[in-house]
């Protein structure tokens, strides 16, 4: 297995825990592809665990408030 | 008497589904509770596409109303929250093409790169590299790093591996196909990786 053939398997492999076997071999010998692998996974946890984009206080209000509004006009 | 009985075996129905009938009786709170449930991710998707503040938070505002309006048109066949992120991507772009003076943008677009496709720098990283740098930091880096991204790769990134969608859903938010789906992402996490490198890779020297 060439590590292209292994990058274009990446996205099963991200999730799962066990790989298969042909996917193990070619991890065993490869270092960069091992990298790749981890490294890939890491960066979905990362952005995973922090909320870059923080809701801004007071938008929920703002929000309510339209949506009484836009009732009040008939729903 | 004739009634509709849920066909034993068939798929549990999405909570959403009931929410949906309530505000289509009148119950506006039943609306509200969905506005709570997923107003979050719609911000989230809308400044991925916008990265303005403003705007984003005008798209959330604009997206709910718009699909309380148009709720009537709203189909059982797809997920509520599936039907939002179209409504509020089709915002967002609006927004976008605003600011960049009428310029077309799409989350379709082809983006003609390779950066991503082969990985360059291989460099490993530090165990726990998050842990070299305060939250403030680190969100002013994760901020910058996706931003670097076309739009299209951003907000698949955002609900495949952010907000968990499947492919399928991911694909029919963005109205795009589940190949084209697949592949931005892949681009998507391997030009992350590769750009969170400079800050997270391993330093000889540093940790023992």
């Amino acid at each position: 297995m060439t590590c292209t053939e292994f990058l274009a398997l990446l996205d099963d492999m991200i999730d799962s825990t066990e790989l298969r076997a042909d996917l193990k071999d070619h991890l065993k010998c490869c270092e960069h592809c091992e990298v790749t692998l981890n490294t890939t996974r890491k960066t979905i946890e990362i952005y995973r665990s922090h909320q870059i984009y923080e809701m801004p206080a007071g938008l929920r209000e703002r929000l309510h408030a339209a949506i009484m509004a836009r009732c009040k006009k008939g729903c | 008497m004739a009634t509709i009985q849920p066909i034993a075996g068939t798929t549990e129905q999405h909570p959403d589904v009931a929410l949906v009938e309530r505000v289509r009786g009148g119950d506006v709170s039943a609306y509200d509770e969905l506005v709570r449930k997923y107003e979050r991710q719609i911000f989230r998707i809308s400044q991925h596409i916008t990265q303005n503040r403003e705007d984003a938070e005008d798209v959330v505002q604009d997206a709910f109303l718009k699909a309380y309006e148009k709720l009537d048109q709203f189909q059982g066949n797809s997920k509520f929250y599936t039907w939002l992120v179209r409504i509020a991507v089709n915002e967002s772009l609006m927004r976008l093409r605003r600011r960049r003076t009428g310029k077309m943008v799409s989350i379709d677009e082809d983006v003609a790169t390779e950066e991503g496709s082969v990985p360059r720098d291989l460099a490993d990283w530090a165990p726990d590299p998050e842990q070299n740098y305060s939250r403030a930091e680190l969100n002013r880096i994760l901020r910058k790093t996706i931003k670097g991204l076309p739009p299209g790769f951003r907000v698949v990134f955002e609900l495949r591996d952010v907000q968990g969608l499947s492919t399928e859903d991911t694909a029919e938010a963005l109205g795009l196909s589940v190949p084209a789906v697949k592949s931005r992402l892949l681009r998507a996490r391997l030009q992350l990786r590769e750009r969170l490198t400079r800050y997270f890779r391993r330093r000889k020297g540093v940790e023992k």
